[in-house]
């Protein structure tokens, strides 16, 4: 579990968080919703200590990461997993050196061993044939699974995803959704994600904290945002017309309103 | 102003870099790579340059000694204490920082704006002293190394020209190059490459490590590198003549 506790950031004279407290829960998609400049990012780099917050408290069961020494800080890190927006692979190493990199760095463990705990992430991210292939030569959803693979090889015990659909098809947002919520339950752990893709609110989204301006405005889970009545969320997950639209139509037809595909047509073709 | 900022930030980020290594034997790897990339990876500009600085210092000192009453030898003394004095060292080094000093910024400025350097900081490893010592101490490795095989080169560089120029024999060249040989003069110039390493090695890599931004601002990085080092270098070099010579 992860507790924020009264956070606030500013860049120069700028207030990016406002006094933001959250509780993450282990064992469930946490996720972070907010439109751009909302501060989602900032807050998230916060918690994992990328940023150090002007005020406020982050503890890890407990923990308080904040105010631990730089080494107790980086022996914390160990037990975190995080996956970049861009993925962040390096460069120079193949899927398979990105991905046993945290082990070379952090286990004494025999190459086989090694060599067999990468083969074993790679099956678990659904990805068995791009072990000698460079991040250049892969496409951006496979990006994501070796991302989502090197973060989960030393087996963390939170889990960070920095938009994780960013510049992924629907089809494949779709699948790395359906990857995060299998090794959050499967493993156990705390997983934070940071996305304005409203598929993966409503797939993933078992608790929500919807960031407006720097502040947290909405939490709730995915079942409860459907019927939510605030303003300033619903005109961010009901941006368009048809959004809009397919909510109506979906709060009718869960009030037993609407039953059969006929009335789905009118309402699409208004 | 301004100058004291980015100054200290630099003492800071050297002060970074020592710290307890996660895993020596990672650290090591790093550093034997950088080597090779930094110094087996110059030799070539390295040499080509070496070798024409050489010559054509022969070609023009023999050119300025008109008198009859000055002995060949001296064209031979002239051309070795100036590779040895600046040519290898200021010269090499200038040219360094812009090959070694470049590639520094912008790899290192590629990975913090793609998130890498993020990524390692989140693996709890000490990035400025997984990424930049490795740099630094590749360069005061090599970069010595490098020079001394300017110097070298150089020297050959200038035998051949006076041979193939007809302006004097080896034989007489090598003469010449065993007159009056001061062993200091080594020693200021390998301190001048120490010198100099640190400069192409620590100023790129405080600027490529602090980008913040896209591929533009890697561009502006790596050309105020380059600028600041060579000015550097040249501020260092007459410091040190100053107060060596």
């Amino acid at each position: 579990m992860i507790e924020v506790k009264h956070i606030r950031k500013s860049f120069d004279d700028k207030v990016v968080i406002k006094d933001v407290s959250a509780v993450m829960d282990t064992g469930k998609c946490n996720l972070i919703i907010g439109s751009s400049g909302s501060g989602k990012t900032v807050l998230m780099k916060c918690i994992v200590g990328l940023f150090s917050p002007d005020a406020g408290d982050v503890l890890y069961d407990g923990q308080d990461f904040t105010h631990m020494t730089t080494q107790e800080k980086k022996d914390m890190r160990r037990q975190i997993g995080m996956l970049f927006q861009g993925s962040a692979l390096f460069d120079s190493m193949t899927v398979e050196e990105n991905i046993m990199f945290p082990l070379d760095m952090f286990t004494n463990d025999t190459r086989g061993e090694k060599q067999k705990r990468v083969d074993e992430v790679l099956d678990r991210v659904h990805l068995t044939d791009a072990h000698k292939k460079f991040p250049a030569e892969i496409s951006g959803g496979m990006k994501k699974r070796v991302g989502i693979a090197r973060a989960i090889v030393l087996n963390p015990k939170y889990l960070f995803c920095d938009e994780p659909n960013s510049g992924l098809d629907p089809q494949t947002s779709l699948v790395i959704d359906k990857l995060i919520r299998e090794i959050t339950v499967d493993f156990n752990i705390t997983t934070v994600v940071n996305t304005h893709d409203m598929n993966s609110v409503m797939e993933i989204g078992d608790k929500i904290i919807y960031m407006y301006q720097g502040e947290k405005e909405w939490e709730g889970s995915n079942k409860e945002i459907i019927f939510n009545n605030n303003e300033k969320l619903n005109s961010f997950i009901f941006a368009s017309d048809f959004l809009h639209d397919a909510k109506d139509m979906r709060m009718l037809e869960m009030r037993g309103k609407i039953s059969d595909d006929r009335n789905m047509d009118d309402l699409l073709n208004k | 102003m301004m100058f004291f900022n980015h100054f200290g930030k630099f003492l800071l980020m050297l002060r970074g870099m020592f710290t307890k290594p996660e895993n020596h034997k990672m650290y090591w790897k790093e550093l034997m790579h950088q080597c090779s990339e930094l110094g087996i990876g110059s030799l070539g500009i390295v040499a080509v340059i070496s070798v024409f600085i050489g010559a054509v210092s022969t070609v023009q000192t023999a050119y300025q000694l008109v008198s009859p009453i000055i002995p060949k030898e001296t064209i031979a003394q002239i051309v070795r204490d100036t590779i040895i004095l600046e040519f290898a060292p200021s010269l090499t080094c200038i040219v360094l920082a812009g090959v070694v000093g470049s590639k520094i910024a912008s790899e290192l400025g590629n990975m913090r704006v793609s998130e890498q350097i993020d990524a390692l900081e989140i693996m709890g490893i000490n990035t400025k002293a997984y990424l930049i010592l490795p740099k630094i101490l590749a360069c005061l490795i090599m970069i010595p190394l490098l020079v001394i095989l300017a110097m070298v080169l150089g020297i050959w560089g200038g035998r051949f020209a006076g041979e193939a120029a007809n302006i004097l024999s080896k034989e007489t060249f090598d003469r010449g190059l065993l007159l009056e040989f001061v062993p200091y003069n080594v020693t200021f110039a390998l301190t001048k490459a120490y010198t100099f390493a640190f400069i192409i090695s620590g100023i790129p890599a405080y600027y490529g490590y602090n980008v913040q931004g896209g591929a533009l601002e890697i561009g502006q990085a790596s050309t105020r590198a380059v600028v600041t080092s060579c000015i550097t270098i040249l501020l260092a070099d007459y410091a040190l003549a100053a107060l060596m010579l």
